[in-house]
C-alpha cells in the first residue's frame, strides 16, 4: 500500500511540476541555512572535554576588590601568589596552574630555520586531569615539578616535524637556547573551544605544541605568551619578582573535584583564604570567589561567539519561513486536486487512505527537499569561511550525523508541514465534489 | 479601486488558509529582513571606520626572537632592525612598536587627570613609537611637536609605564580637556605624572571588538622602545607603489642582518589590507550572510507568493470567465489580483512591523545590539509590497488572459 501511495505521489508530483520545484526549493534552502549556521553553532557550542567537564574546576579569587573589578566579577585569571597559595594548600585530588608560552625551537639539523612553538607552562597533573592522550611517553611526575626540571611534553605534529614521528622519548630538544628532556609525546590532542586557556583568548587557535613544568618556567624567568591583566590598580610591579608578587592576574588554575562534597569543601578553602588575606590586611573586601565548571565557566567565557547565535536564530526563523511556504504550496496542491479525492471517497476510500497518500507524497517532497538541502549544505560550508575565522570555520564540517539530520529534518519538517493540507484535503465531501462535476 | 475591495474581502474569507499563509510568510521575511539589513549597515558602518594611517603604504612585521635576551641587549638589536629596515630602497620610514590599529589585542590602560583619583578618567591604546612613528604611520599631527629623538628611551615590559612627555589623540584630548588646550597639560599614567606635547589627528585602537569600543580612537603614544625579549612589531611604510617589493626585501634584509629570529612564514609580515581584513572578518561575513539570507529570503516568499496566486488563479478560471462575460476587461481583473495581493501583504507588514521589532528587542537584549531605527522597517515594508506586486504579476497576466467563453465550460 505505501508504494502504492508512493507510485500515485510521483504521478502527483509529476504533474505539476512549477509547485514541486517550488516546495522542493523552498524545503532545501530552508534546511540548508539551518544546517549550515546548526554545524558553526554545533562546532563552538560543543562540550569540549564531555567525559569530565562537571568536575574540572576553575578557582577565581577577587584581588582588586569591588572598586576595580567589573561589575563585581572576579578578573578571570589569578595572580602568582594567589596561585602558590592554591597548589601549596593541595586541597583537591588533583590541580594545576598553567599560562602560555611562546619558544622558539632551534632543529638540530642547523639549515633549518628556527621556529616559534606555542604551549604551556603547567604542572604535572594537567595530563591525566584533562585525559591527553599520549602516543610515547607520558606527562611528568611531582617530582619533576618539585625538581624544577626541564622536561618537556611535545605534540604529536611537533615529533613529526622535528623527529620524523619516531619515538623521542628520553631525547633532547632546544627552547630559547635551554635543553629539554622529551618524556611524552601526545597524540594530536586539540579540545575546542580551549577550555582550560580561555583567559588569553585562545579558545579556537591551533593546538599547543609543548608543555613544560611551570616550575621550571618560573625559575627561568620565562615570561607568558597570554595575556597578563594589571587591571586599573596601581600594584603591577616594576621588574620579574615584583611583578610575580603584584596583583597582575596571567595564570589559569584548574582543580579536578570528583564528589559534591569536594566541591563545598573547596568553596570553604577559597573563602577561608580570601577571609584569612582580609585579616592580613591584602583584601579590605569581603570574600568574593567563583568556583566555576567547564560549563558554567564556558558561559561565563562566552566561548560561544554571538555570530553564529545570531545566525542560528536567524537560520531557524528562516526555516519556519519555508515552512511556511511549504503548507501554503502543499495546501494549494492537494487542493487542487479536490475532484479526485471526491472520486476516490466515493469509491470507498476512507480518510486514513487519503492521508497516507498524501503524507506519503508529501515525504517524498521533504525528501527530494533533503537531497537538493545537502547539497546546499555542502556548498555552505564552503562559506562558512567568509563568516567565521577560519579556525571555527575548519570545526564545522559535513560528516555523517549531520547528513543524516539534515534528511531527517528536511522529511520530517515537511510531513510536519503536510499535516494542515492534508486534514484539509481528508475532509473534502465525496458528494459535493461528483455534483460539481 | 474602491468597489473592488468589498468583493476581494468577501472573496479572501472563502480561502482563509491560503490568506493566512501568505500574510504570516510575508510578516515573518519582514521582520528577518529589516533587521537582517540593519545588522548589515551597522557591520558595513563598522567595518569602514578609519584607522588614521596611510594604510596603502603600510606593512608590520612581527619580529620574534630566539632565546632570551636581556632589555639592553634586545633594544640594541631593534635600533639595528629598525636602520636596516629605513636603509633599504623603497622604503620611506619604518618605526617599532608594541603594536598597530586593527591587531586585535594589545597594551591599554588608565588615564588619570589627579594622581589621587581613583577611578580613571578614560581608558586609552597604549602604542610605543619613536621620533620616526608619527611620519611611519602616516599620521596628522595637529597642535604641538613631535617626539625628539633624545626623548625615546628603551622600556622593558615590566617597568612602570612613566614617560615625561606623551602625544594625544584628538579624541583623547577632547575627552580630557573638553576646552581644545590639551598642548602642555598634564595627566597620569599609572607610573605618574606626564606632559602632553602634542595631539595627532586620528590613530583607531588595537582592537576593533566590543570591548574596546569604549575607548575607540582616545589613544596615548609614548616616546618609547619595548625591548622584551618576546620581540615586537616593525612598521614599515613604503614609498608609493613599492609596497610589493620592500615587502618581499624586508624579511630577507633583517635575517640576513641576524638570523636569530623568527618571522612567521604565515603571518609574519603582513600589509596594513592584509591586516583590516583579518580584523574585520567577522564583521564583513556576517554582512555577507545576512546579505544571502535576505535575497534568498525574498525570493522564497516571492515563490511562494506566485504558487499561491496561481493555485487560485486556476481554481477561479471559471468564476473570471463568468466576470469577463458579463463585461470586465482584462484590466478589470489584473487590478482584482493585484489588489487581493496589495490586501494580503498590508495585513502581513503591520502583523511583521511588530514582530520585526519584538525580534530586534531581543537581539538588544540578547547581544547588546542597537535598536532598529524605524527607516529599516519602512524599506522593508516597501521591498516586501513590491515583490508581492511583482510576484503577483505574472499569475494575474495569465488570469487576465481568461477568455469570457471559459463561462460556459465546466471545470
Amino acid at each position: 500500500m505505501f508504494v502504492h501511495n508512493l507510485r500515485l505521489g510521483t504521478h502527483s508530483l509529476r504533474r505539476n511540476p512549477l509547485l514541486t520545484a517550488l516546495m522542493i526549493m523552498s524545503i532545501g534552502f530552508g534546511v540548508a541555512a539551518s544546517m549550515v549556521t546548526y554545524a558553526v553553532f554545533r562546532a563552538v557550542s560543543g562540550d569540549p572535554i564531555p567525559q569530565k567537564s562537571s568536575q574540572l574546576f576553575a578557582p577565581q579569587i577577587d584581588n582588586r576588590g569591588p572598586q576595580y573589578n567589573r561589575e563585581g566579577e572576579p578578573p578571570d585569571a589569578l595572580n602568582y601568589t594567589d596561585a602558590m597559595a592554591l597548589m601549596r594548600a593541595h586541597k583537591a585530588p588533583r590541580q594545576t596552574l598553567l599560562f602560555q608560552v611562546g619558544l622558539s625551537v632551534t632543529p638540530e639539523d642547523s639549515h633549518r630555520m628556527p621556529f616559534k612553538a606555542l604551549g604551556y607552562a603547567t604542572y604535572g597533573d594537567f595530563f591525566p586531569m584533562f585525559d591527553v592522550p599520549f602516543q610515547y611517553g607520558n606527562g611528568w611526575g611531582a617530582e619533576q615539578d618539585n625538581g624544577r626540571e626541564p622536561v618537556v611534553v611535545i605534540s604529536r605534529a611537533l615529533n613529526q616535524k622535528l623527529f620524523g614521528g619516531e619515538n623521542s622519548v628520553g631525547r633532547r630538544i632546544t627552547l630559547e637556547d635551554r635543553q629539554y628532556r622529551i618524556v611524552g609525546v601526545t597524540e594530536n590532542w586539540d579540545p575546542k573551544p580551549r577550555f582550560f586557556d580561555m583567559f588569553s583568548g585562545n579558545a579556537y587557535a591551533d593546538p599547543p605544541q609543548v608543555y613544560i613544568p611551570f616550575t621550571y618556567a618560573i625559575d627561568q624567568r620565562i615570561d607568558t605568551y597570554g595575556n597578563n591583566n594589571c587591571g586599573s590598580d596601581g600594584k603591577r610591579g616594576d621588574d620579574f619578582d615584583s611583578w610575580l608578587r603584584g596583583e597582575c592576574v596571567w595564570i589559569s588554575p584548574w582543580v579536578e573535584l570528583n564528589t559534591a562534597d569536594q566541591v563545598q569543601a573547596y568553596r570553604q578553602f577559597l573563602d577561608g583564604y580570601a577571609e584569612e588575606q582580609r585579616k592580613a590586611g591584602r583584601f579590605n573586601w569581603a570574600p568574593n570567589n567563583r568556583l566555576r565548571d567547564v560549563h558554567a565557566w564556558l558561559e561565563h567565557e562566552h566561548a560561544v561567539p554571538p555570530e553564529s547565535r545570531i545566525s542560528l536564530s536567524l537560520a531557524l526563523g528562516f526555516l519556519v519561513i519555508c515552512l511556511v511556504n511549504t503548507i501554503g504550496l502543499l495546501l494549494a496542491k492537494f487542493m487542487r486536486r479536490a475532484p479526485e479525492i471526491g472520486v476516490r471517497r466515493a469509491l470507498g476510500a476512507s480518510r486514513a487512505d487519503i492521508y497516507h497518500q498524501f503524507l506519503a507524497e508529501a515525504a517524498m517532497v521533504g525528501f527530494a527537499g533533503g537531497v537538493l538541502g545537502l547539497v546546499l549544505t555542502g556548498a555552505g560550508m564552503f562559506g562558512v569561511g567568509l563568516v567565521f575565522e577560519p579556525q571555527i570555520a575548519r570545526l564545522a564540517h559535513l560528516d555523517i550525523s549531520l547528513v543524516l539530520l539534515t534528511l531527517l529534518l528536511a522529511i520530517t519538517a515537511t510531513v510536519l508541514a503536510a499535516f494542515y493540507p492534508t486534514w484539509r484535503a481528508a475532509q473534502v465531501q465525496p458528494a459535493w465534489q461528483l455534483k460539481s462535476n | 479601486m474602491t468597489v473592488q475591495i468589498k468583493p476581494i474581502l468577501s472573496a479572501l474569507r472563502r480561502h482563509k488558509a491560503g490568506t493566512f499563509l501568505i500574510a504570516m510568510q510575508i510578516a515573518l521575511t519582514l521582520a528577518i529582513v529589516c533587521n537582517a539589513l540593519f545588522i548589515i549597515q551597522q557591520r558595513l558602518a563598522h567595518l569602514s571606520e578609519p584607522t588614521g594611517l596611510d594604510e596603502p603604504d603600510i606593512f608590520v612585521v612581527q619580529n620574534e626572537w630566539v632565546g632570551q635576551a636581556n632589555a639592553e641587549q634586545v633594544d640594541a638589536k631593534m635600533r639595528e632592525d629598525v636602520s636596516v629596515l629605513r636603509a633599504l630602497p623603497g622604503v620611506q620610514d619604518a618605526t617599532t612598536s608594541n603594536s598597530y590599529p586593527l591587531r586585535g589585542g594589545g597594551w591599554d590602560d588608565g588615564i588619570k587627570l589627579t594622581p589621587d583619583q581613583l577611578q580613571d578618567t578614560s581608558g586609552a591604546a597604549i602604542y610605543f613609537g619613536d621620533d620616526h612613528f608619527i611620519e611611519t604611520l602616516g599620521i596628522k599631527l595637529i597642535a604641538g611637536r613631535n617626539f625628539r629623538a633624545e626623548e625615546i628611551t628603551s622600556m622593558n615590559v615590566r617597568d612602570r609605564l612613566s614617560p615625561p612627555v606623551v602625544i594625544v589623540t584628538k579624541a583623547l584630548a577632547d575627552k580630557l580637556f573638553p576646552g581644545g588646550d590639551a598642548v602642555g597639560k598634564t595627566i597620569y599614567l599609572v607610573g605618574g605624572p606626564t606632559t602632553i606635547v602634542g595631539v595627532v589627528q586620528l590613530l583607531q585602537s588595537q582592537s576593533v571588538d566590543r570591548w574596546a569600543a569604549a575607548f575607540a580612537y582616545r589613544s596615548v603614544i609614548v616616546p618609547k622602545r619595548l625591548a622584551i625579549s618576546l620581540g615586537g612589531w616593525y612598521i614599515v611604510r613604503a614609498r608609493p607603489g613599492q609596497l610589493d617589493a620592500v615587502m618581499r626585501a624586508a624579511p630577507k634584509a633583517l635575517f640576513e642582518h641576524n638570523p636569530r629570529r623568527v618571522i612567521n612564514d604565515d603571518d609574519g609580515v603582513l600589509s596594513f589590507s592584509e591586516v583590516r581584513s583579518r580584523a574585520y572578518e567577522r564583521d564583513r561575513g556576517m554582512a555577507i550572510l545576512m546579505g544571502v539570507i535576505c535575497v534568498v529570503l525574498l525570493a522564497i516568499t516571492a515563490a511562494g507568493i506566485v504558487g499561491l496566486t496561481s493555485f487560485w488563479v486556476g481554481q477561479r478560471r471559471k468564476q473570471i470567465g463568468v466576470r469577463r462575460a458579463l463585461g470586465a476587461t482584462r484590466q478589470d481583473i489584473l487590478q482584482y489580483f493585484m489588489t487581493e495581493n496589495f490586501l494580503i501583504s498590508c495585513g502581513g507588514v503591520v502583523v511583521g512591523t511588530l514582530l520585526a521589532v519584538a525580534i530586534n528587542l531581543w537581539l538588544v537584549t540578547r547581544f547588546e545590539m542597537h535598536r532598529l531605527s524605524l527607516v529599516y522597517v519602512l524599506v522593508g515594508v516597501v521591498i516586501l509590497l513590491l515583490l508581492g506586486q511583482g510576484a503577483v504579476l505574472a499569475p494575474a497576466m495569465r488570469a487576465s488572459r481568461v477568455p469570457p467563453v471559459e463561462a460556459t465550460r465546466s471545470v
